[in-house]
């Protein structure tokens, strides 16, 4: 009562002198300049024209089988922009009619079926929130070498929400026989890239997707139909996904014996090492990136596991010695990116900042230290071990290589 | 609600199609689109090669990417690098790492040439299948590889695969 009381006074003394000043006659009239037209609606929306965060093409003579990386230190919250996604093809990336694409189901089945896109975006549908993060992501890491900035080293991993069919519904419709134990995923690209993937995993959560953030399928994406492997290493993954063969065994295809397979120091390898494990990594400040001098800042970072939902993140701005809480933004999904903060004030001097998260099972992220005992340092795939930038005194930001 | 209460319990019943979408795909369908290949030889087409007929196909369409003997890239190495999968200079070749010659069959003929993967027939990617393996002295040049003797090579490699086993990271008696 008494509060509205005083801002009835206000206004009131507000208009009294704003009558006065108009009494006055020498103070300028508020008049708006005159101004221009904006564009037009449009029927597809474009980003802004001073906005460039863009992906980071490898280096080859052979872009066809290459990769691109999501800009890390430039993107907000948990979402990837679908334009931003990273991208890994190795023979390109086909153009298919969704019109006249099939998935046919076939091998140890009882009732081999093919699906058109319009008979999947028929049946029961699902949106959920996944990360995909190629297996040879932060790979300079293992063998200690510095990278420029969070997109050149940790970029192979995107979140989006995928919609689509539970493979479960695909392949009860299809009735599995006995002894189906795998299943071989086929792409329509021109290499038919194919993996094969234990059955488990479709009666766990596996999907087939036709959209990604709410629109089809980006072609990059495997438009118009993907397999989607939560939690597990983003070339099982299958783009283009036009053929499912239920077997018994493995089929040892290239993708699952020559590549994506973790060379050990005994020079054995292991196989089939679809988990992606718990991982964070800070994108603000970040390499590449500069600080305007002392004062706050708010580091920002994505943490995500294969396993399950992150648990916790912890901050270090001195290189691992101590650590500090930070808080995790909601919704914190299994199995997707998840946005962590953390208060900071730089005193300008040199800080080497460093993320470490835990996930739901207890796994904590590893040291570097860690995964090399364990797997030397040709491993090439899953380095998941904490990552520091060194924030130096003229406000640059490099890897620390802990 | 009578409707989905009947569709519920018909979609408990395992196995059964419960929507009655999707086509039915005929054997020969099947025949004409399934070129996986199992390493038991499932899948290996009619058709044979040998080294020596492999070499001329190995220089037409695999020697501007792998080098005139496999070894020379600038694309992946195929040749040599047997042993060195524990020294601190790894070198996974196909000789060195592949742990089944069916996968070589398999990948040639999905997969490569690179830039027009599907043109060799039956009969070059078996020669060039046995050209790379005589290159890494597996065959030799007059071994004739086809459906029945592929899956029975033995790649240097076969033992060298354990199952995931990654240890690091895992909770204290977890």
């Amino acid at each position: 009562m008494e509060t509205s009381r005083r801002l009835f006074l206000r206004a009131a003394a507000a208009v009294s002198g704003a009558i006065a000043a108009a009494c006055r006659g020498g103070a300028p009239q508020p008049q708006p300049q005159p101004s221009l037209l904006g564009a037009p609606v449009s029927r597809y929306g474009e980003r802004a024209p001073f906005e460039k965060a863009a992906r980071l093409l490898s280096q080859t003579t052979t872009p066809e089988e290459a990769s691109s990386r999501t800009p890390l230190g430039e993107i907000e919250g948990m979402i990837t922009p679908s334009s931003l996604h990273f991208e890994r093809h190795h023979a390109g990336v086909p153009t298919l009619d969704p019109r006249e694409h099939e998935l046919v189901i076939h091998g140890l089945v009882e009732r081999p079926l093919a699906f058109k896109v319009s008979d999947l975006r028929r049946l029961p549908s699902v949106s959920r929130i996944y990360f995909i993060e190629c297996s040879g992501n932060s790979g300079p890491a293992w063998l200690g070498v510095a990278s420029p900035s969070a997109q050149a080293l940790h970029g192979l991993t995107s979140c989006s929400e995928w919609t689509g069919v539970p493979l479960s519904v695909l392949f009860e419709e299809a009735g599995i026989a006995p002894g189906g134990e795998w299943f071989v995923a086929e792409g329509a690209d021109a290499c038919r890239l194919s993996r094969s993937i234990p059955i488990a995993k479709a009666w766990d959560d596996a999907l087939v997707v036709y959209a990604q953030n709410g629109e089809a399928l980006r072609p990059e994406q495997g438009y118009p139909l993907r397999l989607l492997l939560p939690g597990w290493e983003g070339n099982a993954n299958v783009k283009w996904l036009r053929r499912i063969k239920v077997v018994s065994e493995p089929y040892m295809t290239r993708d699952e014996t020559s590549k994506y397979t973790d060379l050990m120091p005994d020079g054995r390898a292991r196989q089939f090492t679809f988990l992606i494990e718990a991982k964070s990594t800070i994108t603000r400040p970040s390499g590449g990136q500069t600080l305007g001098g002392p004062g706050f800042y708010e580091i920002s970072g994505l943490a995500w596991s294969g396993l399950g939902r992150i648990a916790r993140v912890e901050v270090s701005t001195d290189g691992g010695a101590t650590w500090a809480e930070a808080t995790l933004q909601e919704p914190v999904l299994p199995k997707a990116h998840t946005r962590f903060t953390c208060p900071w004030r730089w005193d300008g001097r040199e800080a080497v900042l460093a993320a470490r998260c835990t996930d739901e099972t207890g796994y904590v992220q590893p040291t570097r230290a860690q995964l090399v005992a364990e797997h030397g340092i040709n491993a090439a795939y899953h380095y998941n071990g904490i990552q520091g930038w060194r924030v130096q005194p003229d406000g640059t930001v490099v890897d620390a290589v802990l | 609600m009578f409707w989905l209460a009947a569709f519920a319990i018909q979609a408990d019943g395992a196995q059964g199609p419960t929507y009655g979408l999707g086509r039915p795909v005929t054997p020969e369908e099947i025949r004409r689109l399934d070129i996986s290949i199992s390493p038991s030889g499932e899948g290996l087409p009619p058709g044979s090669g040998t080294g020596e007929r492999g070499k001329a196909v190995f220089a037409a369409q695999c020697a501007r990417c792998h080098g005139a003997t496999g070894r020379e890239g600038p694309e992946d190495v195929l040749v040599g690098g047997i042993g060195s999968l524990a020294s601190a200079n790894p070198q996974k070749t196909v000789g060195s790492y592949w742990p089944y010659a069916t996968t070589l069959f398999d990948y040639v003929r999905r997969a490569m040439p690179f830039d027009r993967p599907g043109v060799l027939s039956a009969d070059e990617v078996y020669s060039v299948v046995a050209y790379v393996l005589q290159l890494n002295g597996i065959v030799s040049a007059s071994d004739v590889v086809d459906a029945e003797t592929l899956p029975k090579i033995r790649m240097p490699n076969r033992d060298g695969f354990v199952p995931d086993e990654r240890a690091v990271g895992k909770k204290k008696g977890g």
